[in-house]
């Protein structure tokens, strides 16, 4: 049997965990895994700027190819500044590994240079940590860290690994794990056979139904499974803010995105619906508005992976555990033996009701808000053009606020895995190191960062990373010189009081900065050169360019659930109501 | 309502401190806990108790269940189980009639003096958190001086078992 060091065995042990990139930054309790890595060519490093982009790199990574991220990061500060990352990654479910170094073990607990109790500080944000204390035991942890990560409700594993436990002089025998068993952690992926067919007889029944999917149905790779029970009911489905891209966008029965900045069309149906169909999706604040008023007429079946996640937040009449792709399956083939068709004449119905509501409010049937003209520059007119110059193929990555809004409203997202956000805990600087990510994962694709000049300057240092690796990024700044998000809540609720959102006069030129880490910038003012620049932009194929768009400073998202209100209880625009 | 939640975790390090973060985390309460390994020492036994209607609880043993480490959760309360805590009392006991009160109070209650001094009883009593509390109520006014509760431990009665 082979012996290596503990420094050896990590990187190994990511070898064989089938890792083909890391992500980090190196420190002086990492270095002996840095001196492993430099003596060897299959795993490859890519070294950021700062640590939040490294855990958010590793992120986008995941999330456009559904494999595990991983990233690396030395003791104290550096695990410390990947923190951010990994509290996003825990929102949104995104399985990662994260490598941290800690001091020698002889060190801990002795204010150490550079000690943080990593497992301590993570554990709140983790799905599960592991602290390594022999290096006898870096092969199985990691193996275990994988598993953990990628089964279940996937989620970031953290692996603290002191540095005596890497010490190069020290070397043991190497083996890797060839399965992984855990009597703590067995998840449950088959729905139970009585619940699906409660649920499907229930679903069949329904006059009035709506198919809610979540995030849950991109990471399991459900999207297939999804549309095909839909099409063959001929449902109206919304997706969430993380379920975008699940159900093609494009298609009749996509009725939009629902919750607080969701359509008209989707809020309302929601309301109104007797049967909802909750698939990997978790009736989040942002989607249920008030919950003593939350759809009052609706069954609700749910089907989540996570226990936890069923009847935390609203009551689910019939819960399902499972995989969505197993328990979409199992209700395909049970809806095949039931032999019911569903009420052809209701569903008729209910759909005349929906393209009504559509046509009077809806955001895909006409334009709500005031065209574009001359220097003014609407930020949905941007995300169009966007759609346009990209055929509607980019993978979308972006930061938070305003311009997220209106990426989601208005890229019209017609494949899993091609919208990717921080939708849960909402990280500004999550967009760029993401998109190097995604940009790593498939060299040749479209990869448009939409952003905005507040949520940029938060990771803007990886500019720098994206000279180092050849990243092409487009970045499609939506710069409205403020806080946009903030700015519409100070209008709304604060009688227009722009308390510290507001920063024009020290804005960089984000033209020069863009040129100064070697790129491409553009600037663009007048709404008559948005298509031909974005064109223009998307054809320096080998370049990251940064489009700095500037729009509409008044500009406010809507459709906005009213606070306090039902679902479908919305601000249409600056005046209007439902 | 009082919920009596037992579990059974790997006995690892950090085991213990993802639970009680847990209960920090959601926001729930824990109003007492006692843990120890089992006969078994690759496992500890843990059991709080805290206060929650149906839903709360569920969601609790769910939000346990969900912990990596954790093996078998369960709400005893749910079915009929025993509920035992020990307590120890330090009284002030310096005069005579004092004295013979609180042995009267000990015998009621079924307890033992296990350390005497010329002016403090010690006392040790095993029961449910009601009878300790009643306890402490009977013996108030004599003077406590110090009080050390366990916390609860339960098991379920009759042929359930929580083990590996």
């Amino acid at each position: 049997m082979e012996h290596l060091s503990g420094g050896e065995i990590v990187i190994r042990a990511l070898k064989d965990a089938g890792v083909k990139h890391v992500w980090g930054y190196p420190g002086g309790a990492a270095l002996h895994i840095y001196d492993a890595l430099y003596r060897q060519e299959d795993v490859e490093h890519l070294l950021v700027r700062h640590e939040q982009a490294a855990v958010h790199a590793a992120d986008g990574f995941s999330r456009a190819t559904g494999e595990v991220g991983t990233a690396l990061v030395t003791s104290g500060p550096g695990a410390t500044n990947a923190i951010t990352g990994i509290a996003t990654a825990y929102m949104d479910s995104i399985p990662l590994v994260v490598i941290s170094g800690q001091v020698p073990k002889i060190k801990i607990g002795q204010d150490a240079f550079q000690e943080t109790d990593m497992v301590g500080v993570s554990r709140p944000i983790v799905k599960h940590s592991f602290l390594v204390t022999r290096a006898e035991d870096i092969a199985e942890t990691i193996a275990k860290a994988y598993y953990i990560a990628s089964t279940g409700r996937p989620g970031p594993v953290v692996v603290d690994i002191p540095k005596d436990v890497t010490d190069p002089s020290y070397k043991v025998p190497y083996e890797w794990p060839s399965s992984i068993k855990m009597r703590s952690y067995q998840p449950t992926n088959k729905g139970h056979r009585g619940q699906l067919k409660r649920a499907v007889k229930t679903l069949l029944a329904a006059k009035k139904p709506v198919i809610y999917s979540g995030g849950g149905v991109i990471i399991d790779n459900a999207s297939d499974q999804l549309i095909e029970l839909a099409q063959r009911l001929n449902y109206p489905v919304t997706n969430t803010l993380m379920g975008l891209g699940a159900y093609p966008a494009t298609d009749r029965q996509f009725i939009g995105m629902l919750g607080m900045h969701g359509t008209y069309e989707a809020n309302t149906a929601m309301h109104e619906s007797d049967v909802i169909f909750a698939v990997g999706a978790r009736f989040d604040d942002r989607v249920t508005n008030d919950l003593d008023k939350f759809c009052p007429h609706a069954t609700i079946i749910h089907i989540d992976v996570d226990p936890t996640s069923i009847s935390k937040n609203i009551n689910a009449h019939i819960p399902v555990v499972g995989t969505c792709t197993s328990v979409l399956e199992e209700m395909l083939s049970i809806a095949d033996e039931m032999a019911i068709q569903p009420d052809a004449d209701a569903i008729k119905e209910w759909w005349a009701k929906i393209d009504q509501w559509r046509a009077d409010k809806g955001i895909y049937t006409a334009n709500r808000y005031e065209p574009s003209a001359g220097d003014i520059i609407k930020p949905q007119d941007a995300i169009k053009a966007l759609y346009k110059a990209t055929d509607g193929n980019a993978y979308v990555t972006s930061d938070v606020g305003q311009h997220q809004m209106f990426a989601a409203q208005y890229y019209l997202f017609d494949k899993p895995r091609r919208w990717i956000n921080s939708g849960g805990l909402g990280t500004m600087g999550f967009g760029l190191p993401a998109a190097m990510g995604v940009q790593l994962a498939f060299p040749d694709a479209q990869v448009a960062c939409v952003t905005g000049e507040g949520s940029i300057q938060m990771c803007i240092q990886e500019l720098s990373t994206c000279s180092q690796y050849n990243l092409p990024i487009k970045i499609i700044n939506l710069n409205n010189s403020a806080l946009g998000m903030v700015r519409q809540w100070q209008d709304m609720n604060y009688s227009s009081r722009y308390s510290q959102s507001l920063y024009e006069d020290s804005l960089p030129d984000f033209v020069a900065l863009a040129e100064a880490y070697g790129h491409v910038g553009m600037k663009v003012t007048r709404y008559e050169d948005l298509e031909e620049k974005m064109r223009e932009c998307f054809a320096l194929k080998d370049r990251v360019v940064f489009m700095d768009i500037c729009v509409d400073k008044s500009e406010h998202v809507y459709p906005m659930q009213i606070p306090g209100g039902a679902m479908g209880d919305l601000f249409l625009n600056k005046s209007e109501k439902t | 309502m009082k919920r009596i939640i037992s579990i059974l975790l790997e006995n690892e390090s950090g085991a213990l401190s993802r639970v009680v973060g847990l209960f920090a985390q959601r926001g729930y309460n824990i109003d007492t806990l006692t843990v120890a390994p089992t006969d078994d020492d690759t496992l500890s036994r843990l059991t709080l108790t805290t206060q929650g209607d149906d839903q709360m609880a569920e969601q609790i043993v769910k939000q346990l269940h969900k912990l990596i480490d954790t093996i078998k959760v369960v709400d005893l309360t749910v079915g009929s189980h025993i509920e035992r805590e020990l307590m120890l009392v330090k009284l002030k006991a310096s005069d005579a009639e004092v004295r013979a009160e609180l042995k009267s109070c000990v015998e009621i209650f079924r307890g033992h003096v296990v350390d005497v001094t010329a002016s403090t009883y010690t006392v040790q009593l095993t029961g449910d958190s009601d009878k300790l509390d009643a306890f402490i109520d009977a013996v108030r006014e004599i003077g406590i001086m110090e009080v050390v509760r366990t916390g609860v431990s339960g098991i379920s009665r009759g042929d359930k078992f929580l083990r590996v």
